[in-house]
């Protein structure tokens, strides 16, 4: 398939775009892509256009126009980076750690719209920060497996994984309410 | 200068690229990333100059000169320090970034001497770290990731949430800041008009391809990068998991496809290798794409055993001493397009021979 920006290079982005709900789809080059401003260079691989329609219902991939806003989206600003909501949407980029807080109550769809649906982070904790947190999460797993030892009627190693998360839970004096069920 | 940032920008080959990795007849690299951030200093968009400051003097006062692991030593360079053509080099052998070069403002990278080890300060984020692998080794990759994520968070507080996970400044890093891409020969899929079908079903899955080298970064040379878009709402393994079971599809089909070639077309694939290896011997004038190509078929005509003689390490080396500023590092001088042209036949004429 051949670019069709350009027709000459190939197709090797193929992208889709939410325009009012209709789905798009869009069939670059890496060069017209960046080009049209559909990615950014190198290391991006998000559209610019699928972040900022979620924000703005942008109605084509070329308008530069935003539509009319609540006027307190635009006065939204982070007070710890000074970036304003607008910026945000513009640039597409968090000014710093605390916006993800200013402006969480826009987050979700964007999130949903980039991670597959996703909002929330299951993966690596830091290690030294935040021991809690992992041994909450350690306890969670343990739980899981714990269920399906007993749903696979194999109690000596369901026992011995009770006692691993009684242990566990001593240590953190986390849920302690909940032993023993 | 530097000592040893003579080596890396001098030579063409980084030395963890010397061995071959796993099914390295189609994956030449596997690059781990994360992308990491100080908690409570804006990041590189909305910072000034003295807030970068704080983060690259941090970095230098805490990870410069110190070893990470056995023959893992970091050295701290500053782009300030580097001239324009320096930066090209090091952003030719993938050690930064294009972006990482465009800042104007305080930032930098931290190498290991083995040049495995890549950690970008003030790039998007304050910190992105890098692991490179030959072949492909996504597990072993993720895993060596963490450990020295792990040794970075014994001495920074990351920005981190426990609902958003890793805090960055693009929504698309946020969670686990997790990009891991494999970068793969792909001639015969290419050829055959395959890749054209399975790119968009690729795509499907949450995964992106893209061309490598060349210059609108099209597939220049048969080569593609795969890597996840997802970071958010995904554990790493599972990130891991898909990608190589797509990956491992790829390599059966790009496998099965070379078969095909070399069953059907046997002659007409081996004229098409030597020709190529006819126009690398001895052209006195080439541009990069068609050296790429060229090279692409060499490399082909390698592990179908066409060519037996030459080695894959020399074609690694020729893919980046090929480019721009190599070229003009190796001529000790700046050269126009037509110059480059020239000496890059020059280069290839003289490697190749080598190889005899
Ligand atoms: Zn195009
Ligand atoms: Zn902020």
């Amino acid at each position: 398939m051949d670019c069709e920006n350009c027709h000459q290079r190939p197709a090797t982005l193929h992208l889709t775009n939410y325009i009012n709900g209709e789905k798009t789809e869009i069939h670059v080059c890496q060069h017209c892509a960046i080009e049209k401003g559909y990615i950014e260079g190198d290391d991006e691989t998000y559209t610019i256009h699928d972040l900022l329609s979620g924000l703005f219902n942008f109605n084509t991939p070329m308008a530069k126009k935003p539509e009319p806003q609540t006027s307190s989206q635009q006065e939204l600003t982070c007070p710890h980076c000074n970036m304003s909501y607008l910026q945000f949407a513009k640039t597409g980029k968090f000014g710093c750690s605390h916006c993800y807080q200013t402006f969480k109550d826009h987050l979700n769809p964007l999130f949903r719209r980039i991670h597959s649906g996703n909002t929330e982070h299951i993966g690596k904790i830091p290690k030294r920060q935040y021991v809690h947190l992992q041994k909450k999460r350690q306890i969670q797993d343990y739980r899981e497996q714990l269920k399906q030892l007993i749903a696979q009627e194999a109690f000596e190693e369901a026992a011995k994984l009770r006692d691993k998360i009684k242990a566990l839970e001593q240590a953190s004096e986390l849920n302690r309410d909940e032993e023993g069920e | 200068m530097i000592m040893s940032l003579q080596s890396f920008i001098e030579k063409a080959i980084s030395p963890w690229m010397q061995e071959d990795g796993p099914d390295h007849d189609i994956v030449l690299s596997t690059r781990i990333r994360l992308a990491r951030n100080f908690t409570d200093v804006p990041f590189p968009i909305m910072a000034d100059e003295d807030s970068l400051k704080i983060v690259s003097n941090w970095i230098q006062d805490h990870f410069n000169q110190k070893t990470f692991a056995e023959g893992k030593k970091l050295e701290y360079i500053s782009m300030r320090d580097l001239q324009a053509l320096e930066k090209r080099a090091l952003v030719e052998k993938h050690l930064i970034s294009p972006y990482l070069i465009e800042r104007e403002k305080e930032s930098g990278v931290l190498l290991t001497n083995d040049e495995q080890v890549s950690v970008m300060i003030n790039e998007e984020d304050h910190i992105r770290l890098q692991l490179y692998f030959p072949g492909l080794q996504l597990e072993r990759g993720l895993e060596e990731a963490f450990k020295f994520d792990d040794w970075l968070e014994e001495k920074i507080d990351y920005a981190f949430d426990e609902k958003r996970g890793y805090l960055t400044s693009c929504p698309t890093n946020v969670g686990t800041g997790l990009r891991a891409s494999v970068m793969m020969h792909l001639p015969a899929l290419t050829l055959t008009q395959k890749m054209n079908k399975m790119v968009p079903a690729i795509n499907q899955l949450g995964l992106v391809v893209r061309g490598l080298y060349g210059e609108g970064s099209e597939a220049v040379g048969n080569i593609y990068q795969i890597s996840n878009q997802v970071t958010l709402g995904r554990s790493e393994s599972d990130i891991i998991d898909d990608l190589h079971g797509v990956v491992n599809q790829m390599i059966e089909r790009e496998r099965y496809a070379r078969k095909l070639l070399v069953e059907q077309s046997e002659l007409r694939l081996e004229d098409r290798i030597y020709r190529s290896y006819g126009t690398l011997k001895y052209s006195r004038i080439i541009e990069s794409k068609e050296a790429a190509k060229c090279l692409s078929d060499l490399r082909l005509g390698i592990d179908v055993g066409y060519l037996t003689h030459l080695s894959k390490s020399i074609l690694n080396e020729l893919m980046v001493l090929t480019q721009p500023a190599f070229l003009q590092q190796y001529a000790q001088q700046s050269l126009t397009a037509k110059q480059r042209d020239i000496k890059r036949a020059a280069i290839i004429r003289e490697r190749l021979g080598l190889e005899e």
